[in-house]
């Protein structure tokens, strides 16, 4: 095991691509000589050269069409998208190419090409820098959506997204970039599509995923203080969504809480709150609860930006008022 | 497609050349007549645009091809999709919703695609096939495949962003691409000067850093020609070309647009200079052709599209059990 941050995790990832598949490159904006905006591909330049770390134009629409269809001409490109902010500018070839061609061909065509950007907030970046607009990408049928939420994911899920014949997007949270974990780098990939149990616990089930996992598991913490055993459950995969996991651990606790740094209206927590409705409702004994982003284009002042995500603190306060009301 | 004949100089056309480029012509302009029927008989629905007037340029373009050249075309390609040699009758099947459809009748009219002649579509967001095209000639310079990506689009589609940033990528990377802009005046009723402040698309996209041609999309010999050139240019890796090929279409828009945007006489001007007539004179002004060889062109065309027609007819359509087949590789299973 070795001693990394999450960015140097995707960097090893990175590395391990470039290294063992001559089909996969990258390419972004400054992903080559600036070594990536938020220092990812670092270094990737030197060892790998200009063919296959490419430097592109502010032309997102562009770059990752290019990317779809080198994906066609049998290559494995890796396209950055410098913050889910900016992959507005590319979601025309998302949505109507990446997603469409393999259906729309009858089966003939399949774009495996993986996509990765930042997403989320905390680092007072303001309205166009720091949404959490992942829960959109998961609406699309034809792509996958993964979120690590832990410095092991942001390694393993993109190998994992590496290994599918499909368009895969990795949203990588802006937020837990220098956040130190252990990484088994010689790990192979994860398994896409599973959700994690990250804590054990039997009170109520705190579902989550990306940059708020820590902050529920920081939570936990604080509820385990006062004798509340959270079990919190990181969904890795936003689509699919691993259903099996989540009933089980309502199953379980009877509870549960889902915390998403995305806006609640028409939200993945939405989606998973219907699930649970659907096919966990006589497991219940009380409303599914959601704790979201306050419905507010992301202020700069960190007091108010703080204020308008999930914490730790109210998402143990959520936690309790439901075992209180239901206790 | 047919073989790969250089026409040369306008003298040495050859026989065998020149009845295979009119014979193509003469193929599109049936099937769209034949299409235009089906569509009022409900047979083919959802939208429908004609090629009719525009078949010099998919003809004349695609003759100077190579079967290890990629195609991406507009949603106006049952020209293209003919020319680079998709049968009749599965284009047909695939407009009419069938399993036996180019695309397994998942895509219709506008979503043509045939991996096997490196036809990839059949693209229905003004100037989205642009960036894919880059992406296929990138894919072929990295592995040291020698093929050309040629990238249909209309004029249209010079006023979306990526026309201008797909150009200047292919440029910056030097990449094999070959765009060929089908200018028919009109990005559906709006007319080109009415909203392009600089009109000429050759100059547009020498800012962008690709050297480009007008042609006379109206004579196939020429767009034959220019794109010969221009494809020995781009193959030889000198970088991406435009050609664009001023053409008009002679039906409206879609099935759905009454025209009204059109001057008549404009219309009927542009009708004199229809492609097929004119080089039929053409052929015949060089021996190449008599009105017994007209008529051998004019009766097969028929029989191949009574045959497309029929297979479209018996095609089977695609269970509903496999509705969400093809989504993903693998099916999704959460």
């Amino acid at each position: 095991m070795t001693k990394m941050t999450y960015r140097e995790a995707a960097r090893s990832a990175l590395r391990d691509a470039l290294r063992s598949d001559p089909r996969v490159f990258l390419m972004g904006e400054d992903v080559g000589r600036y070594g990536g905006a938020f220092a990812v591909s670092h270094g990737l330049l030197a060892e790998f050269g200009p063919e296959r770390v490419r430097d592109t134009p502010l032309s997102e629409n562009t770059f990752v069409g290019a990317g779809i269809g080198a994906a066609l001409g049998g290559l494995r490109p890796i396209v950055e998208v410098m913050t889910v902010n900016f992959s507005l500018l590319c979601l025309d070839q998302i949505v109507n190419n990446a997603a469409t061609l393999r259906h729309m061909s009858g089966g003939q065509l399949s774009v495996p090409i993986v996509v990765r950007m930042a997403t989320g907030a905390g680092r007072q970046l303001a309205a166009q820098h720091s949404h959490s607009l992942e829960g959109w990408y998961a609406h699309v049928p034809g792509i996958k959506v993964v979120a690590p939420g832990t410095v092991a994911d942001a390694r393993a899920l993109l190998l994992a997204a590496l290994r599918e014949p499909d368009p895969v997007f990795v949203f990588e949270h802006a937020y837990l970039y220098p956040m130190e974990g252990e990484v088994d780098e010689t790990a192979g990939p994860g398994e896409l599509g599973r959700a994690a149990v990250r804590r054990e616990g039997r009170d109520l089930s705190v579902i989550t995923y990306g940059g708020s996992l820590p902050k529920a598991l920081a939570a936990a913490d604080l509820l385990a203080a006062e004798s509340i055993e959270a079990e919190v459950v990181d969904l890795r995969s936003l689509r699919p969504l691993d259903t099996e996991t989540i009933l089980t651990s309502v199953a379980k606790t009877h509870r549960v809480l889902v915390v998403d740094e995305g806006w609640r209206t028409g939200s993945l927590a939405a989606e998973v709150s219907a699930r649970i409705m659907e096919g966990g409702f006589y497991d219940l004994d009380g409303p599914v609860q959601r704790l979201c982003s306050a419905e507010v284009p992301m202020p700069y002042a960190g007091h108010l930006e703080a204020a308008a995500l999930p914490q730790p603190a109210t998402i143990a306060a959520a936690a309790r008022a439901m075992l209180r009301r239901d206790g | 497609m047919s073989a790969r004949v250089a026409t040369g100089e306008a003298g040495t056309l050859s026989r065998e050349c020149g009845l295979a480029l009119l014979r193509q012509m003469v193929l599109i302009r049936r099937f769209e007549e034949k299409s235009a029927e089906l569509y009022t008989v409900g047979k083919i629905r959802g939208f429908l645009h004609l090629y009719i007037g525009e078949e010099a340029v998919a003809v004349g373009a695609m003759q100077a091809l190579t079967a290890d050249d990629n195609v991406v075309a507009t949603y106006r390609e049952h020209g293209q999709a003919l020319a680079r040699g998709i049968p009749a009758g599965a284009v047909m099947a695939e407009m009419f919703g069938k399993a036996n459809g180019c695309s397994r009748g998942r895509g219709g009219s506008m979503h043509l695609f045939d991996v096997s002649r490196r036809f990839f579509g059949g693209h229905a967001i003004v100037g989205g096939g642009l960036p894919v095209a880059v992406g296929l000639a990138l894919a072929d310079a990295m592995q040291g495949r020698r093929a050309v990506t040629a990238c249909f689009f209309g004029d249209g589609a010079v006023a979306e962003g990526e026309f201008h940033e797909s150009l200047n990528l292919a440029a910056l990377w030097r990449l094999p691409a070959l765009f060929l802009c089908e200018n028919n005046l009109y990005a559906m009723g709006t007319a080109l000067e009415r909203h392009q402040a600089q009109p000429d698309v050759v100059r547009k996209a020498e800012a962008d850093g690709v050297p480009g041609e007008a042609v006379d999309g109206m004579d196939v010999l020429a767009v034959e020609g220019a794109t010969r050139s221009a494809w020995a240019a781009v193959a030889g890796g000198a970088g991406p070309r435009l050609i664009e090929a001023r053409t008009y279409r002679f039906r409206a828009h879609s099935m759905y647009d009454p025209d009204l945007y059109r001057p008549k006489d404009e219309i009927e001007r542009w009708k004199t200079r229809d492609p097929i007539p004119r080089f039929t004179a053409t052929l015949r002004e060089r021996g190449l052709l008599d009105d017994a060889g007209l008529a051998a062109i004019e009766s097969s065309v028929a029989v191949e599209i009574d045959g497309a027609v029929a297979e479209a007819e018996a095609g089977p359509w695609e269970p509903v059990e496999d509705l969400l087949k093809d989504v993903y590789t693998l099916p999704e299973t959460r």
